[in-house]
């Protein structure tokens, strides 16, 4: 079976602004395969390079060296076969929740009233009904992530690559929404890459963790697959004993470099 | 109880008026004993009425005022510096506006141009006043042109900032949701620098008029600037008063004019949260 979506021996170095004979390589010679439908989370300590894999997935990063494919194509520009969920906030402050929803199908010509019919449907959806004229500083963190989701969804995208995008959320409404991104995946299983550092979230979530060992040149150092049953509760499974003889398979493997990568922050 | 909270919000908002009104009071009694001849003896100057001289006296002031709007001398007077101060608002806000968008979205024209644009800021422009008398004449189009040269860079460097200051995860983000350059310009980049430009506009407001009046003060036979230069060779202190106070009437009249725009255009934003006192 072909990837749908293959970051093949990509290495991303970074020079300096100010001297550039000082270099900082964040990934080196790191290959991720994402199958069809497959669930793939990321883990590492932070500063790894997690964050910068991803973007050379999305397109907004080109790697110093290594390809990507989508779909058995080279990667040109934008990953327009991608959506994308970002750590921090990312909606557009200007426009109001309904608006934030419809503005990839806007952007893609997408006539209004259909646009706007579809953006209250995945409101609806994401149990954002009645909040469509609200402006993003209105919501509550958790409800501009249901919005985020939302807005990437509505395209329909066939990969989805999400940069730890529940970690700013209380434990609560973390789960919560861990539950509903399954149920929403489950719908139509697209692939994902899921950026994390928290194990738990990975395995509870995931069909394939991989593990990728701490900054500078990160590569990865481990990938598990993940034979839990589905559908899951994030919360309940976290509970049964072979999720935790999983979590402690690979939590052995990645402590040294949680060690090692909070080594390197004490040093900065 | 909704109604007696918006009493209590409509009881202190009257309040604060009233004690701004008693500010204005105040100032205008205390100028009115110290520079009317008969109420008290001269404290510094050595002639009775020499502070009226120096100061004007309020009531003078206001009937110059009440004669100029009665007679309706002053209409002719204030179209002409309105016309000037609004035509240079408008020029020098559009064209900041669209040359800080360029000059913000292309780095190898900003990097080039940079040492210019920091000259040309710099340099007193008021000076250039002489130079459009010879270039526009005496009339309108110097003036404006005088508004645009102060107005202008206001507004050229708010928008130059906030287009830097747009958010990067915003602009990947549309970029992810698939935005064009001119759609990232239209969708990103020109409402993310709105919020710059409109701090820019109260500014710019108050530098219109400037280059109106300082324009009609240094030549002109029409305006409310040349009015004040007048009696100014009268040493009609009164009459240059209230031609000062006329103008302040009419920039606060165009920075509220502003501000309702900002109301209107800017629900987006978020404003500080007041809780409710009790």
């Amino acid at each position: 079976m072909t990837p749908v979506l293959a970051l093949e021996r990509i290495s991303c170095t970074f020079l300096s602004r100010d001297d550039a004979s000082e270099r900082y390589t964040a990934v080196d010679d790191t290959t991720l395969l994402i199958g069809e439908g497959e669930f793939v989370s990321v883990v590492g300590p932070t500063g790894c390079g997690k964050t910068t894999l991803l973007n050379v997935a999305a397109g907004l990063l080109k790697p110093s060296t290594g390809t990507v494919t989508v779909l058995g194509r080279s990667l040109g520009g934008i990953n327009t076969r991608a959506g994308y969920m970002f750590q921090t906030e990312a909606l557009m402050p200007w426009r109001n929740t309904l608006e934030n929803v419809v503005a990839g199908l806007e952007f893609r010509g997408v006539a209004r009233e259909e646009a706007l019919e579809r953006g209250d449907a995945w409101l609806k959806r994401v149990g954002l009904s009645g909040f469509g004229k609200r402006y993003p500083h209105q919501l509550s963190g958790g409800m501009r992530k249901r919005v985020a989701l939302a807005q990437m969804l509505i395209l329909n995208p066939q990969i989805l690559l999400m940069d730890e995008p529940f970690s700013a959320l209380d434990v609560q409404t973390r789960q919560l929404m861990e539950n509903e991104l399954l149920e929403l995946w489950s719908a139509d299983r697209k692939s994902v890459v899921f950026i994390t550092h928290d194990l738990e979230e990975a395995i509870s979530l995931s069909d394939r963790v991989v593990v990728l060992s701490a900054g500078p040149a990160s590569h990865p150092i481990g990938d598990y697959a993940i034979d839990l049953p589905r559908p899951r509760d994030v919360a309940e499974i976290r509970l049964t004993p072979h999720f935790i003889e999983i979590h402690a398979k690979i939590w052995r493997a990645m402590k040294e470099e949680v060690l090692k990568g909070y080594a390197q922050q004490q040093k900065q | 109880m909704p109604n007696s909270r918006s009493n209590k919000a409509r009881s202190g908002r009257l309040r604060l008026r009233a004690l701004q009104v008693l500010v204005l009071v105040l100032l205008v009694v205390i100028w009115h004993v110290l520079t009317s001849p008969t109420l008290l003896p001269p404290i510094y100057f050595a002639e009775a009425n020499q502070a009226a001289f120096f100061f004007g006296e309020p009531v003078k002031v206001f009937a110059r005022l009440w004669q100029w709007f009665v007679s309706g001398e002053i209409y002719e007077h204030l179209w002409v510096t309105l016309v000037e101060t609004l035509l240079a608002f408008l020029i020098g806000t559009v064209s900041g506006v669209v040359i800080g968008l360029w000059l913000a979205l292309s780095p190898t024209a900003s990097a080039v141009l940079d040492p210019y644009i920091k000259a040309v800021n710099a340099m007193p422009r008021v000076i250039l006043a002489p130079i459009f008398f010879v270039w526009f004449g005496l009339g309108i189009a110097s003036k404006v042109a005088l508004g645009v040269t102060l107005v202008f860079f206001i507004v050229f460097f708010n928008v130059y900032q906030g287009v830097r200051e747009v958010s990067p995860v915003v602009l990947a983000n549309a970029r992810m949701l698939g935005a064009s350059p001119r759609q990232l310009l239209r969708h990103v980049y020109v409402p993310s620098a709105m919020s710059w430009v409109f701090a820019s506009l109260h500014n710019s407001v108050g530098l219109a008029f400037v280059g109106a009046v300082v324009g009609e003060y240094l030549g002109s036979a029409k305006g409310v600037g040349y009015l004040i230069h007048q009696a100014e060779g009268f040493f009609d202190m009164n009459t240059v008063v209230a031609g000062i106070v006329l103008l302040t009437a009419f920039a606060l009249l165009l920075d509220w004019a502003v501000g309702l725009a900002e109301r209107r255009l800017m629900v987006w934003q978020p404003r500080s949260i007041e809780t409710e006192r009790t």
